[in-house]
């Protein structure tokens, strides 16, 4: 893995099934009594929210924490940063605290990246969603709980079917996942009315429909964005019911997926606008098992960053350590 | 400890290398054979009675093996106790890798499966089983992954190999063989269930 998780794309295929089977050991840990692992003891983690996030911060905070990391959490709210405090002087105070790992949520697209290669700080950055560009842990999370009801809980997703529905446009999941599930080989179907399809759509590595009756007969998965209306300075489609008619998920249309199929949703949902009640609570639905998974992929991702941030320099050695290393410690 | 200690079978090099080039050397491509699968096979059987002796039965005994060659290890000695005392033996696994204290300076590495037998370890007696005992510092981890499972009312270590140069205070209660090497020699144990091969070879 490399020295940051700013995108999905910084994972290659090897990089993202080593961090999903990490995070299948690791959810089996969580299942005991005793939760807590010592292994980023003594380490600092800084949970740096510029937007109101409650399922991410909390997850990434329960991650950290059962790593026995210190986490200390940073919201705009009540911050200096509402008194006009720029990313810069935020992020140097955080380096001054001596943050070994910034987990970073922010309104502009791009702001993870540009606090990972400032040279502001030393420490690891985790993009945990920056304006509508990406959320790569999310994406992680969604390719966890995939594999866990479609592939067996192993290995790759090669020749699955997932369908991403919805607000494609302000969506930092959406490319996410279209980047890292496209990497495990399944192959993604994005369906969204044509004004909340972002530009140059078209060169994403996927299929795009304007019909989900069309896209959802035999799929593995289905994904429902949630509409983002907060984003929405303009007029994207004429109704919420006529959203709801062409492009949510109901009964009818969840029935068209393949026997096992499971339907998915990141979360916060607008039931009864692309997801009805129904659906969301029904036998398909995986929507809880995906904040769960999320702290898994999450500590594995925490400990593949702050372990190969000061490693040895070469990122092949760990995966690849035999008796050799094992036993001469 | 000497190689004349274990019998070798005739045609089967076992003896270890008095210094490089010595004419004992048997022609191995990573180095030194020490143990082959026949060695291993006694030393494990005679640690399986070794262990039933001391704990006067298997009553209440479960065996743990480290990740990820003392787990095959384990269950071998597991299957042998239960053939010797004919009730069966609990045997699980045990992955030390986020109990480490190594994360700074080696990386991050792949985790195995952590299996504890369906009844835990809470009053049992824990034997650990791991292939070379070295430095120490992956048994201390594995006292402090034990002590996060349940608390077992006695822990004892059983290794395969026994190369010295420890960096902490601990010994083994069950060693299969001492084998004196210096720091920069590599002691490497194949077991068949992960590499095809039961031996054990030194090199370097």
């Amino acid at each position: 893995m490399s020295t940051h998780l700013l995108s999905a794309a910084d994972l290659s295929r090897d990089e993202a099934i080593a961090v999903l089977d990490t995070a299948a050991e690791l959810a089996r840990i969580s299942g005991r009594a005793v939760k807590k692992l010592p292994t980023l003891r003594g380490r600092t983690v800084v949970n740096l929210f510029f937007e109101d996030s409650t399922r991410t911060r909390i997850s990434f905070e329960a991650a950290a924490k059962r790593l026995s990391a210190d986490v200390i959490t940073f919201s705009a709210k009540g911050s200096s940063v509402s008194k006009g405090e720029s990313l810069k002087d935020t992020a140097l105070t955080l380096e001054a605290m001596g943050a070994d790992a910034v987990i970073v949520r922010h309104g502009a697209s791009g702001a993870a990246h540009r606090l990972a290669h400032s040279g502001w700080i030393d420490g690891v950055v985790v993009n945990a969603g920056d304006g509508t560009h990406e959320h790569p842990t999310q994406a992680l999370l969604d390719a966890f709980t995939l594999r866990h009801h479609l592939s067996g809980g192993e290995g790759a997703l090669d020749g699955r079917r997932v369908v991403i529905v919805g607000d494609v446009l302000h969506s930092r999941v959406a490319r996410s996942n279209v980047l890292l599930l496209r990497t495990l080989g399944a192959d993604v179907t994005l369906v969204a009315p044509p004004t909340l399809l972002p530009v140059g759509v078209e060169s994403w590595p996927c299929e795009i429909s304007y019909d989900l009756d069309a896209a959802l007969p035999g799929a593995d998965a289905v994904m429902m964005l949630r509409v983002q209306a907060e984003r929405m300075n303009a007029a994207y489609f004429p109704s919420t019911n006529e959203y709801s008619r062409r492009y949510g998920l109901d009964v009818r249309r969840a029935n068209l997926l393949a026997d096992e199929g499971i339907v998915m949703h990141p979360g916060p949902m607008n039931r009864g606008m692309e997801i009805t009640a129904e659906v969301a609570d029904g036998p398909r639905s995986v929507i809880v098992e995906q904040v769960t998974n999320g702290v898994h992929v999450r500590m594995a991702v925490l400990y593949r960053l702050l372990g190969a941030a000061e490693g040895s320099g070469d990122p092949a050695e760990p995966a690849l350590s035999g008796s050799l290393e094992e036993a001469a410690s | 400890m000497t190689a004349a200690d274990i019998p070798a079978p005739t045609g089967r090099p076992t003896a270890i290398p008095e210094g490089p080039g010595g004419s004992a050397t048997p022609p191995h491509p990573d180095g030194a054979r020490v143990l082959d699968s026949d060695d291993i096979s006694r030393i494990l059987g005679r640690i399986s009675h070794e262990i039933l002796e001391r704990a006067h039965g298997a009553q209440d005994i479960v065996i743990l093996g480290i990740q990820t060659r003392g787990v095959p290890l384990a269950r071998r000695i597991a299957e042998r106790m239960t053939d010797i005392e004919g009730l069966p033996v609990p045997v699980g696994s045990l992955d030390i890798t986020m109990y480490r204290d190594d994360l700074s300076l080696r990386g991050a590495r792949p985790l195995h499966a952590t299996d504890v037998p369906v009844d835990g370890i809470d009053g049992r007696l824990v034997v650990l089983v791991d292939d070379v005992l070295f430095s120490g510092r992956t048994i201390r981890a594995a006292l402090d992954a034990l002590s996060d499972l349940g608390r077992p009312r006695a822990v004892q270590l059983a290794v395969l190999v026994d190369r010295g140069h420890r960096e902490l205070p601990l010994r083994a209660d069950y060693v299969g063989k001492n084998i004196p090497t210096s720091r920069d020699q590599a002691v490497r144990v194949r077991v068949q269930e992960v590499d095809g091969a039961d031996e054990v070879v030194v090199s370097g």
